[in-house]
């Protein structure tokens, strides 16, 4: 078997992987953040609750995913970085607020809370944003003219509807009572721009990326990956049906919309890796171009191998421990 | 006035990391503590360890989120500062990271919500589990991130093909030859910074009589650490200080001010480096215990700065450093054996009978901070002007943005630290003005502080 081919395949996987377990679990953390302002003072407390025990190994998904750039595709991570300097940077301040207004605003004293709270949504926002300039930029090869930055725009509008979304349907699984049903109208009122956001990402990918074009509208290819959209549309409808019935959601179906929206990432995951492989810089670097020496990918391979799956038994059974409705957090 | 890019990249990472480092070097060392605390109440049943240790576990939880978000600002940078390093020294550099992440920060961050906030959702047993891997967890941490560093420090184990590394041995890689020297240095200077902050803060509650006897039972569990740990550090670093002899001389040269190689050296206590002259104004020498020091022989030969010309640290401030970080150790040799001989004995709990004692803890409150700080100064200003030592220069690893880019988002950073950093020390101010449990369980905390007291009278007749 041929270890240089295999290990930055291995790794590339391993990579998306993680970032797409962080855009969903961080996502719903982060979406919560948004959400924050249009609570009130004892609906916020909950909504954090519901978040509180996990927050911390979400973000830890980013970690990962970097983690993993800078380890197999060290290249690539430069010139990722390097030309992301600015998002980058943003995002990484407002990950900053939001994880330390966390623990403040329930310890600087009540004087301060408001403020705290605020930081916590003001972070949510300019991390998400940050994110999905990112992703923007990148998906279209960092090239930085015009189309580039249009279409990092449209993502960095369209990643915070994702979250919001995320945000609103954790919120079905963790509340009940009055801040349940303010979940499902926040959810019917960002349900119809995600969804606006998802199809013009999918009329401007192709329309960007002659690349892109290319690989998903000639014959016979065409064909095989008919599947990966209708499934995207049918987990939509889906979505919206789970919002929009009282039936569903009052007999504790709620999880079914989270469901869907994890669907619909990975869809969109199994798109975008479709698109860009085998490069990791679209036009640019390929996955093999960027890897690191296979001793050095080996050593890591056998550490991921042990290790990953103790990380999702681990991360299961924190989920498990902390089922069912979110109260007031307390550490006692 | 135009600065330079790569002096700008370099503040730009010394500010992350140093505010960074602040949080770490608390919570290695307090995880531990709280798993004391938690065996204690476990074991022993006193309410009292209970009280202590959700008093400091709210501290800790703060401490970990703040070195949370703020490492997670070092795993980028490596990438959008330092392209050259990861591309140059990726090889060694990323799987060391990597098993960082696999082995230490998801067992930390998940079982801290066990730890934090599932007291009464799993068994007294499982959340003591939860504690003790929340601990490991921190000090794989440190383990991973350590054994990079020293690498950096003390290259072994790779081989050089066309300026990228290789690696030859994964042993030698990890078990470097300062490796061992830095992490028990670092490891015992976390649980340092953890004792003199729950001194500090314990006494500062005493003071204002904000607490009940858990107080100075954490006072007391700090004064022991203190006085055991503090002593061993001394003799930690100078195994350490003999390492770096024999590996980064031109550091040692730096640190004691040594111009010229000489046999005898003296130990300078004190003076100002002056590198355009080559020489320490002012300087207060004692002769001949620098060579005593560093090589265990009068006539010992010293290399000095002469032998590195131009590829020696910049000499002040790993100077200044050093002595920054021997007289906050020093301090804490005398104060922690201070606190032991107070708080052993005599009046033990009263704050009448040791009110300098008192003052003089809530003083050293972050004194472990300040020496953390300076001991990295010595070590990474000193192995200027490598990344690598001897083998890659840190101008040529630099990221080429604009120094109007860095300069601006240097900027933000400093606000933004400078703004955490009075909120952290105000959070822990007014977390020190509250009794520990919440207030909505006050009548729970008074019947328990009630039956303290009981205890205490008890002990007080019998």
């Amino acid at each position: 078997m041929d270890l240089g081919y295999w290990l930055p395949l291995f790794f590339a996987g391993a990579m998306g992987l993680a970032l797409l377990i962080y855009v969903v679990l961080d996502g719903y953390d982060l979406g919560i953040g948004l959400l924050l302002p249009f609570a009130n003072e004892e609906e916020k407390d909950v909504m954090v609750a519901s978040i509180g025990p996990f927050w911390d190994a979400n973000e830890t998904w980013i970690v990962l995913g970097v983690g993993i750039l800078l380890i197999a595709f060290p290249q690539a991570h430069g010139l990722v970085l390097t030309a992301l300097y600015l998002p980058v940077t943003l995002m990484l301040m407002g990950l900053i607020l939001r994880g330390v207004s966390f623990d403040f605003r329930v310890k600087a004293g009540d004087k301060h809370k408001a403020k705290w709270n605020a930081l916590f949504a003001l972070g949510s926002l300019v991390a998400s944003v940050s994110q999905g300039w990112m992703l923007g930029a990148f998906v279209t090869g960092l090239t930085g003219d015009a189309t580039n930055t249009l279409f990092a725009a449209l993502i960095a509008l369209a990643l915070p509807a994702l979250y919001i979304m995320l945000g609103a349907s954790w919120l079905l699984i963790k509340t009940e009572g009055a801040l349940f049903d303010k979940a499902v109208r926040w959810g019917r009122l960002a349900v119809l721009p995600m969804g606006a956001f998802l199809l013009l990402i999918s009329i401007a990918t192709p329309l960007v990326s002659s690349t892109i074009a290319a690989k998903w509208f000639t014959l016979p290819s065409a064909i095989g990956l008919m599947p990966i959209p209708i499934a995207t549309a049918l987990a939509y409808a889906g979505l919206i049906w789970v919002f929009n019935s009282r039936q569903i959601l009052d007999n504790g179906y709620g999880w079914l919309a989270f469901l869907s929206l994890i669907v619909m990432c990975v869809l969109a995951s199994i798109g975008l890796a479709y698109s860009l492989f085998p490069d990791i810089v679209l036009g640019r670097l390929s996955i093999w171009e960027s890897a690191s020496a296979t001793e050095s990918l080996l050593f890591t391979f056998w550490g991921t191998v042990i290790t990953l799956p103790m990380i999702l038994c681990y991360t299961v059974f924190v989920y498990r421990v902390f089922r069912g409705k979110a109260t007031n957090l307390s550490y006692e | 006035m135009e600065f330079d890019p790569f002096l700008l990249a370099r503040l730009q990472f010394a500010a992350n990391i140093s505010f960074h480092i602040l949080f770490p070097t608390i919570t290695i060392g307090l995880c531990w503590v709280l798993f004391y605390f938690r065996l204690r109440y476990t074991f022993s049943g006193d309410k009292a360890w209970e009280y202590a240790y959700f008093f400091w576990v709210k501290i800790f939880a703060l401490s970990f989120a703040l070195g949370v978000v703020s490492g997670i600002t070092m795993s980028f940078q490596f990438g959008t500062n330092w392209p050259g390093f990861m591309e140059r020294a990726g090889n060694i550099a990323g799987p060391l990271l990597g098993y960082e992440v696999l082995t230490a920060f998801f067992l930390e961050a998940s079982f801290l919500g066990i730890m934090l906030f599932g007291k009464n959702r799993v068994s007294n047993r499982l959340h003591l589990v939860s504690c003790a891997l929340v601990a490991v967890g921190t000090s794989f941490s440190a383990f991973w991130i350590l054994s990079l560093n020293s690498w950096m420090q003390t290259p072994t184990g790779f081989r050089l093909e066309d300026g990228v590394f290789f690696v030859e041995s994964w042993w030698e890689v990890i078990f470097n030859p300062s490796f061992p020297y830095r992490l028990a240095h670092m490891f015992n200077a976390s649980l340092l910074t953890a004792a003199f902050l729950i001194m500090g803060i314990s006494a500062w509650r005493a003071m204002r009589g904000v607490d009940g006897p858990a107080t100075w039972k954490v006072m007391r569990t700090g004064a022991l650490m203190a006085a055991v740990l503090a002593p061993l550090q001394v003799w930690i670093g100078d195994l350490h200080g003999l390492n770096t002899l024999e590996h980064q001389p031109a550091k040692i040269a730096a640190m004691e001010g040594v111009w010229e190689t000489e046999r005898n050296a003296p130990l300078t206590l004190f003076g100002f480096p002056d590198e355009e002259q080559r020489t320490t104004h002012m300087a207060i020498k004692v002769p001949g215990l620098a060579s005593l020091i560093l090589t265990h022989e009068w006539d010992g030969e010293l290399k000095g700065l002469n032998e590195f010309d131009g590829d020696h640290p910049p000499v002040a401030p790993v100077f200044w450093a050093f002595r920054v970080m021997v007289g906050i150790g020093v301090l804490m040799v005398l104060v922690g054996w201070w606190s032991v001989w107070k708080l052993f004995r005599g009046p033990r709990e009263s704050r009448d009978g040791n009110v300098w004692l008192l003052r003089a803890l809530s003083v050293m409150t972050f004194s472990g901070w300040v020496a953390v700080l300076a001991g990295w100064y010595v070590t990474e200003i000193g192995r200027q002007p490598w990344v690598v030592s001897g083998l890659l220069r840190t101008a040529d690893v630099v990221a080429d943005h604009s120094s109007a880019t860095v300069a601006g988002t240097l900027f933000g950073y400093v606000l933004l630290y400078l703004f955490l950093l009075v909120s952290y020390i105000a959070a822990l101010r007014y977390m020190a003005t509250k009794p520990a449990r919440s207030l909505s369980l006050s009548p729970q905390q008074r019947a328990m502080e009630a039956e303290l007291d009981d205890d205490e009278h008890a002990e007080g007749e019998r």
